[in-house]
């Protein structure tokens, strides 16, 4: 996974609440082995006959292929399936802005490399009509959205997930570093948990 | 140091601290199933990579299998497809599958308890956001994605920061027709569903401790549904007498160190909790959702809200787009809106305790005639206690499809789903769009609830059956 400093150019006004992960991808789709691009959030972008929405700001040719979504609240709530994340980055997503996440889509994102940020609902409404006048760059470096109009707005992020994004570092490589530790670990709670190791393995069903 | 329930399971399981409020935290259980098994699987295997502890792993078909009477893995070409994925890695890592037919075989949230692969005190992670169910073991169990699901594979930890704690009493008796699904639906649409985002949630009071274990596990099926990724409720004598005997439970020689263990598992008087929520459970009544989030509830007696009434105009636009969708209007009942499916299943409501309370309601009775209502237990084991009582004949006799063991209508992912515009009263925990299939519309109720639904062709109160 190559690392992500910044993030530029249109931003996409999907400005509902609890877009959860079964509208972002079908689980159907997640195994059709077709591009889970083109079905990213299929219930908003296609109409029951498999044609286009004109109503749906995604299907505006300003806002095709943006690199950054603008949400409402609890984004990505629902199922953990990673093909949420994989299916907007095939689109071309590569930062989501909105005040709250669901957790596991938030710890999916930086699995692979998509920027989630946190920001104020009234920063969040107040970016959804920038992002109507022009490009917005977000940068992980320094923390900050910078509005086409030249504002800034800094947002938090968890350093350790921050620094992960920004060096593209491959956690379980890492992790496997630490095999000694895990295993000195599991050797001490052989004996003070055995019930923990020995009831992994059947016996007979006396219920 | 006091410590809630929570922070005492996660306190013993940290092999290293990471800073900053991370851990690498230990996974005691890690179960797998045929949708998100074979990804991370695959991920290990593509990497040259093998499953760190293979005797801790345990797999299942579930999502993507037919539930049809006498189904077998061919049943559904792309189940057959998981099915055989699953298998076969499972088969070369050593990991136990338990295979279609098979006692152990059925969604992996009701399976893991029923065979004591879930204990209190353990964590336990499945590629899956409905893993918060374990939590009503007083297990720290949590959803994970694909790529924390291999690493967990390889490596028996996952890296993690702790969440914030909340807890939650229920206190009081359940009104009649009350049961733990309406407890819980109540509470996601009193706190919003996105309540519990970056929150461990700790079920307690009187009503907790009242119920059984089966209804915790409802309880805290749903934490996902309030946004949080965890749920859980502390162990009592009512766990212990649940776990004794199971097949991969603690054995007798074992079972005193174990059960002293699990009797330190509580939250202590002075632990703290950032945000605290008391519900009075004689204040809820059967309820049903109406709209597209599973916090757009309201009492079986009531109606659909008017979207002027909203909070803010972006909940204004969600009612409104929710309403259009389920074709329901401002002012409408819900009593007496005609519904065209039932479906009596999922990791929310299709245990043993589950079936027994709709087959009470459906006994004697018939599916009204333009309905389709079907039951799926839970797992085999279930499907073989039902029938030992013989509540299949009672379905069967009624007019509903009994069922094998599986996902089903609840996840649609298995060649099973309601047909566009179909109103179905469900027991499972999303009624997303589309959830159920295209176009499909869906109330969440009890059980109870949606057999009377059943009975009757449209939302009906249970209290009028009992």
């Amino acid at each position: 996974m190559s690392g992500l400093k910044k993030v530029e150019g249109a931003a996409a006004p999907l400005m509902q609440a609890n877009i959860d992960t079964d509208v972002i991808i079908r689980i159907e789709r997640l195994t059709s082995g077709k591009s889970l691009g083109y079905f990213a959030l299929e219930a908003l972008r296609y109409l029951a006959d498999g044609s286009k929405n004109p109503d749906c700001i995604l299907n505006e040719k300003r806002f095709s292929g943006a690199p950054i979504l603008i949400a409402g609240k609890n984004f990505g709530c629902g199922s953990s399936r990673e093909g949420a994340v994989t299916a907007l980055m095939e689109m071309g997503v590569r930062c989501i802005i909105a005040p709250s996440f669901g957790d596991i889509f938030f710890s999916n994102c930086f699995q692979n490399g998509l920027l989630p940020v946190v920001v104020s609902e009234e920063n969040v409404e107040h970016l959804a009509l920038q992002a109507e006048v022009g490009d917005l760059c977000i940068d992980l470096e320094k923390c900050l959205i910078k509005s086409p109009e030249g504002e800034h707005i800094k947002f938090e992020i968890d350093p350790l997930q921050r620094d992960a994004l920004l060096e593209g570092l491959d956690e379980l490589g890492q992790t496997l570093k630490w095999v000694d530790e895990i295993k000195r670990w599991q050797q001490q709670d052989r004996a003070a948990r055995p019930w923990v190791w020995s009831s992994s393995i059947k016996k007979g069903m006396q219920t | 140091m006091s410590a809630t329930l929570f922070e005492k399971i996660w306190n013993t399981h940290v092999v290293k601290d990471l800073g900053k409020g991370w851990s690498l935290l230990h996974i005691d259980r890690h179960l797998l199933h045929d949708l998100s098994g074979p990804p991370a699987l695959r991920e290990l295997h593509d990497r040259a990579l093998s499953v760190c502890n293979p005797e801790l792993v345990f797999a299942t078909p579930d999502h993507a299998v037919s539930s049809k009477p006498g189904r077998t893995a061919k049943s559904n070409d792309l189940g057959n497809y998981l099915y055989g994925l699953l298998r076969q890695y499972s088969d070369d890592a050593g990991i136990r599958f338990f295979d279609l037919g098979e006692e152990g075989q059925g969604i992996v949230h009701v399976m893991g308890p029923e065979l004591g692969l879930v204990q209190p005190g353990l964590t336990l992670i499945c590629g899956d956001s409905h893993t918060c169910t374990n939590g009503g073991l007083g297990a720290l169990a949590f959803g994970v994605g694909q790529s924390e699901s291999a690493h967990a594979l390889a490596t028996q930890t996952l890296r993690q920061r702790k969440p914030k704690q909340m807890r939650v009493r229920f206190e009081g008796e359940l009104p009649i027709g009350v049961t733990p699904k309406d407890l819980i639906l109540h509470l996601i649409g009193k706190m919003g569903a996105s309540a519990g985002a970056g929150y461990a949630v700790e079920f307690a009071g009187s009503a907790i401790r009242d119920m059984e274990v089966e209804g915790r596990l409802t309880i805290c099926n749903l934490s996902v549904e309030l946004g949080a990724k965890y749920g859980l409720i502390a162990p009592d004598d009512k766990t212990y007498l649940y776990m004794k005997g199971r097949s991969y439970a603690p054995d007798e020689e074992q079972w005193s160190a174990a059960e002293a263990h699990w009797r330190t598992l509580f939250s202590d008087d002075d632990a703290l909790f950032e945000q605290e929520e008391i519900i009075e459970v004689s204040e809820i009544s059967p309820t049903v959702t109406w709209g597209t989030s599973p916090d757009q509830i309201v009492s079986i007696d009531g109606v659909v809200p008017d979207p002027d009434t909203a909070k803010d105009p972006e909940e204004r636009l969600a009612w409104r787009q929710a309403q259009d969708y389920m074709g329901v209007k401002p002012g409408q009942e819900m009593l007496g809106t005609k519904i065209d499916w039932v479906f009596i299943g999922s990791c929310a409501n299709s245990r043993l305790s589950d079936l027994q309370a709709a087959a009470q309601i459906v006994k004697g009775a018939h599916v009204a005639s333009h309905v389709t209502a079907w039951v799926v237990p839970g797992s085999q084991l279930v499907k073989q206690q039902a029938e030992a009582e013989g509540l299949d004949q009672i379905f069967l006799e009624a007019g509903f499809q009994w069922r094998e063991p599986g996902c089903s209508l609840c996840v649609a992912a298995n060649g099973e789903s309601v047909p566009s515009g179909a109103r179905a009263v469900s027991t499972s925990n999303r009624n997303f769009v589309g959830r159920q299939g295209p176009g499909s519309r869906t109330h969440l109720a009890s059980p109870a609830m949606a057999a009377a639904a059943a009975i009757n062709g449209a939302l009906f109160d249970v209290r009028r059956c009992v």
